[in-house]
């Protein structure tokens, strides 16, 4: 390992109400992969966000290459070299690749710019990193993966000395990870510091070389990755070690009734001649690659997408879904894997979000009972510990574990029996985790039927009495969680590629 | 590559360009139908005069329609150009009128002026972060207060053609003898080619499109999109201006409290020739064609009985159509993205 590139000591940072850093430390070596984690809310975004400019510390220094710095904007950092890769990336979607890449530093020739030598710049880059993707291609029509790239690219050509990753992986397939991965090693060759944000414990030991650990704004303290385990890092980051026990077998009766079955339905490529049934009570799993169809085929069933054909039963009765509107009539509730867009109204508060599904249960005459809506939503925050000072808090200011619950409130104040969750814990840190899980469970319990679609396979393998796999549109298998096992759902799920 | 690493598909990214070509096609298609449409069904329609008034009464929606298209792709709008471009021309003319300004100041003036309202919305719009709809609606209702006071609510008359002064008319369309020439259309494609040329290869032209593209992004690459903003504004407000002496010089008086309206067939305009609502996405070609589709209904109608409430209905339903298609473009572009 290197020399100290960054020292970050005792930095505070409050915001109105909260205190979101609180007295942090933080070191970073060249050549060195340094983890950081936390729970949600637990400040690591805030404390890169101080050190690239974005926010402006209260207190405290930084100590970058040797000089004490303070960047009043990310264009002072980006100069210095330090570079952030967004959790949500930001790609100028109507621009190139190599536009993308050396926005605000453009080549020019006189006024015009060159986008002759950009995008040959832009190769050249490629081609040092191993990356194969055209300059001249339009941004928006990149994967997710390939973006990242782009923006890896892009700090490489700032001739960034730290690069700050946040959450890089939470939207990869598996096979765009590894080459992220072969690109930080090789980042790593070059001397370059990094700093990664993540919630996966797996890729400590796979990718980094120290982890820090965060809680509630403070500095919890450093490990050595290989010499230390899961549960040495879950311990710090919740100071507490909750976790639901895996199932190993289904509690739900053979003979239970089916409150929800679909049959042949088809809509678009990706869902193709799909059949099952939900029994009451009864977690099901949803598994399979990205683009195999189970975030579609949930979209077709509440009819956010037109289907084709097939017949939808809900206890026993043929329904016609056409709009997420019947769905949601049918008692169907879906939980989006994006939830800032297709879940939350985020400038709302906590109690407009829980009663905007069954206002008409809300009214009097034609005012919205405000008392009404209050009583009921505070129910819900109490029984399923939604973390918020309190029910007039606006959406956009809960972590994401919290968000998950409010929308899952929605769908519970409008009595859905059935819940349908997208990636229900995608970018929630492990103690909410674990609380969604305990959730999830109770519900079931309580007679709720529910379809879990999960990229995570030890999360399928932990809440689902029953597994569907589903592969290039089709459901390729249907496992008992009794015989289910991550190699027997990769083998379906990877049936017909 | 060891095959390593996928190669991606670069097929869509032409069908991209050849659908942006292709709808500047489409429309110019339309407009080239309407026009013989127009010919066939009204003799009166097809006359040399009428081409040179449908020229005419162009100039100054076209210039509203370039200079708006760049608030437009930053994601915004610009509704102070009608009753901005009738403010100018009133300031301007009251100088060289009663004050006895020579005719190329009073022009100064109006560019001036524009400029002056541009730099009021930009700032509004990127240092206070007003929404454009609302930063521009107030300026919009300012400079028609303004342009009334200025010229203590009587109309203006701009010097006419062969008094002292009245060059300024030849301009916009030159008489050699009996030949009217349309001078004006030659500035308009000089000028469509210059802010075409600024948009596509110069810095701010990039930035108006990033902004427009994703706006916190933009910020996040270390661009002052303050000054791209006021950029954007200040060429609306500029060509505003422009469009001022356009007026004056087509119209033989000019009247406060006119011009509301003028900026929405300016925007209607741009939006035909393919400039999205949603930022990010335009061209000043196109914009120009678009435009043409708005004279041309604006001029024709008429002749064959339909008068001015008409063509607005029929102005407007061309909008939707315009919309629409820029919807279905927009499903498609996400389409790819997944």
């Amino acid at each position: 390992m290197g020399d100290i590139i960054l020292t970050m000591k005792g930095i505070n940072k409050s915001f109105p109400g909260v205190r979101a850093l609180n007295n942090v430390d933080f070191e970073l070596y060249k050549g060195e992969v340094h983890a950081l984690m936390g729970e949600n809310g637990a400040g690591k975004s805030t404390l890169m966000k101080v050190l690239t400019g974005i926010y402006k510390k209260d207190s405290g220094t930084i100590i970058y290459d040797g000089k004490v710095v303070e960047f009043s904007n990310p264009r002072e950092a980006q100069q210095a070299g330090i570079v952030i890769v967004h959790q949500e990336l930001n790609m100028l979607g109507h621009l190139t690749v190599a536009q993308n890449i050396f926005i605000g530093r453009e080549f020019m020739k006189g006024i015009r710019i060159d986008d002759e030598r950009m995008n040959d710049e832009a190769a050249k880059l490629f081609k040092r990193l191993n990356i194969s993707i055209d300059p001249t291609e339009k941004m928006s029509n990149l994967t997710v993966g390939k973006q990242q790239m782009c923006e890896i690219a892009k700090a490489i050509s700032n001739e960034a000395k730290i690069i700050v990753f946040d959450e890089p992986t939470a939207a990869l397939t598996e096979s765009e990870v590894n080459e992220l991965f072969e690109i930080i090693r090789d980042l790593k060759k070059k001397d370059i510091g990094i700093v990664y944000i993540t919630h996966r414990m797996d890729e400590i030991k796979l990718i980094t070389d120290r982890v820090s650990v965060m809680r509630d704004g403070a500095y919890v303290g450093t490990l050595i990755s290989k010499d230390s385990t899961k549960n040495d890092i879950i311990s710090m980051m919740v100071g507490r070690v909750i976790y639901e026990e895996p199932k190993t077998e289904s509690k739900v009766p053979e003979d239970a009734p089916v409150v929800l079955k679909v049959e042949n339905l088809n809509a678009g490529k990706l869902v193709k001649d799909v059949s099952f049934e939900l029994h009451k009570g009864e977690i099901l799993g949803f598994a399979g690659l990205m683009g195999s169809g189970r975030t579609e085929t949930a979209k077709a069933i509440i009819g956010a997408d037109p289907k084709e054909s097939g017949d939808i039963y809900i206890n026993g009765e043929k329904v016609e879904i056409n709009s997420p509107r019947d769905a949601v009539k049918c008692g169907i509730g879906y939980l989006s894997e994006d939830r800032k867009r297709y879940g939350l109204m985020l400038q709302r508060n906590v109690a407009e979000n829980s009663t905007i599904a069954y206002l008409e249960n809300f009214l009097k005459g034609i005012f919205i009972d405000k008392k009404k809506e209050n009583s009921e939503t505070e129910k819900y925050v109490e029984s399923l510990a939604i973390k918020t000072p309190g029910i007039d808090q606006l959406i956009v200011n809960l972590s994401g574990g919290n968000q998950q619950k409010v929308i899952l409130t929605k769908w519970l104040v409008r009595n859905c029996d059935i819940l349908i969750f997208d990636e229900p814990t995608r970018g929630i840190d492990v103690g909410a985790k674990s609380d969604i899980y305990k959730l999830m469970n109770e519900l079931v319990k309580a007679g709720k039927s529910i379809i879990m679609i999960s990229s995570e396979l030890p999360e399928i393998l932990r809440m689902s009495d029953r597994i569907i796999v589903m592969c290039e549109g089709r459901k390729s298998g249907e496992l008992r969680i009794e015989e289910a096992s991550q190699e027997k759902i990769m083998h379906l799920a990877t049936m017909w590629i | 590559m060891s095959g390593r690493i996928r190669n991606t598909p670069v097929s869509s990214n032409k069908s991209v360009i050849r659908r942006l070509g292709g709808q500047n096609v489409v429309v110019f298609l339309i407009v080239v139908a309407l026009f013989a449409f127009f010919c066939i069904v009204s003799p009166n329609f097809r006359r040399y005069s009428t081409i040179l008034s449908i020229l005419d009464y162009s100039y100054y929606i076209t210039l509203i329609a370039i200079g708006v298209t760049f608030p437009l792709i930053t994601g915004g709008v610009d509704l102070s150009i009608g009753t901005g471009l009738i403010c100018y021309s009133l300031i301007g003319g009251y100088l060289v009128v009663y004050q006895g300004w020579p005719v190329w100041a009073g022009m100064i003036v109006c560019v001036l002026c524009g400029a002056l309202i541009g730099l009021l919305n930009g700032f509004l719009v990127g240092t206070m972060n007003l929404p454009p709809f609302l930063a521009t609606l107030c300026t919009m209702m300012m400079t028609r207060g303004l342009g009334s006071i200025c010229s203590t609510g009587l109309g203006i008359p701009w010097p006419t053609a062969g008094t002292e002064g009245g060059w300024f008319r030849t301009i916009f369309k030159l008489n050699i003898g009996d030949l009217k020439l349309p001078l004006g259309f030659l500035w308009i494609l000089l000028l469509t080619a210059l802010m075409s040329f600024i948009l596509n290869h110069t810095k701010i032209g990039r930035y108006i499109i990033a902004i427009g593209s994703n706006k916190e992004a933009t910020r996040l690459s270390g661009i002052n999109t303050k000054y791209v903003y006021i950029s954007a504004y200040v060429i609306s407000g500029i060509f505003a201006g422009l469009a001022a002496i356009a007026y004056s010089a087509i119209f033989a008086s000019v009247y406060p409290g006119t011009g509301a309206g003028f900026e929405l067939e300016g925007i209607g305009g741009a939006i035909i020739g393919g400039v999205s609502m949603t930022g990010g996405v335009g061209s000043v070609v196109g914009t120009l064609i678009g435009v043409f589709v708005i004279c041309i209904l604006k001029t024709g109608l008429p002749f064959i009985g339909l008068q001015a409430n008409w063509q607005q209905i029929i102005t407007g339903i061309v909008l939707i159509a315009a919309v629409l298609i820029d919807l279905s473009r927009n499903v498609k572009g996400r389409a790819i993205n997944r």
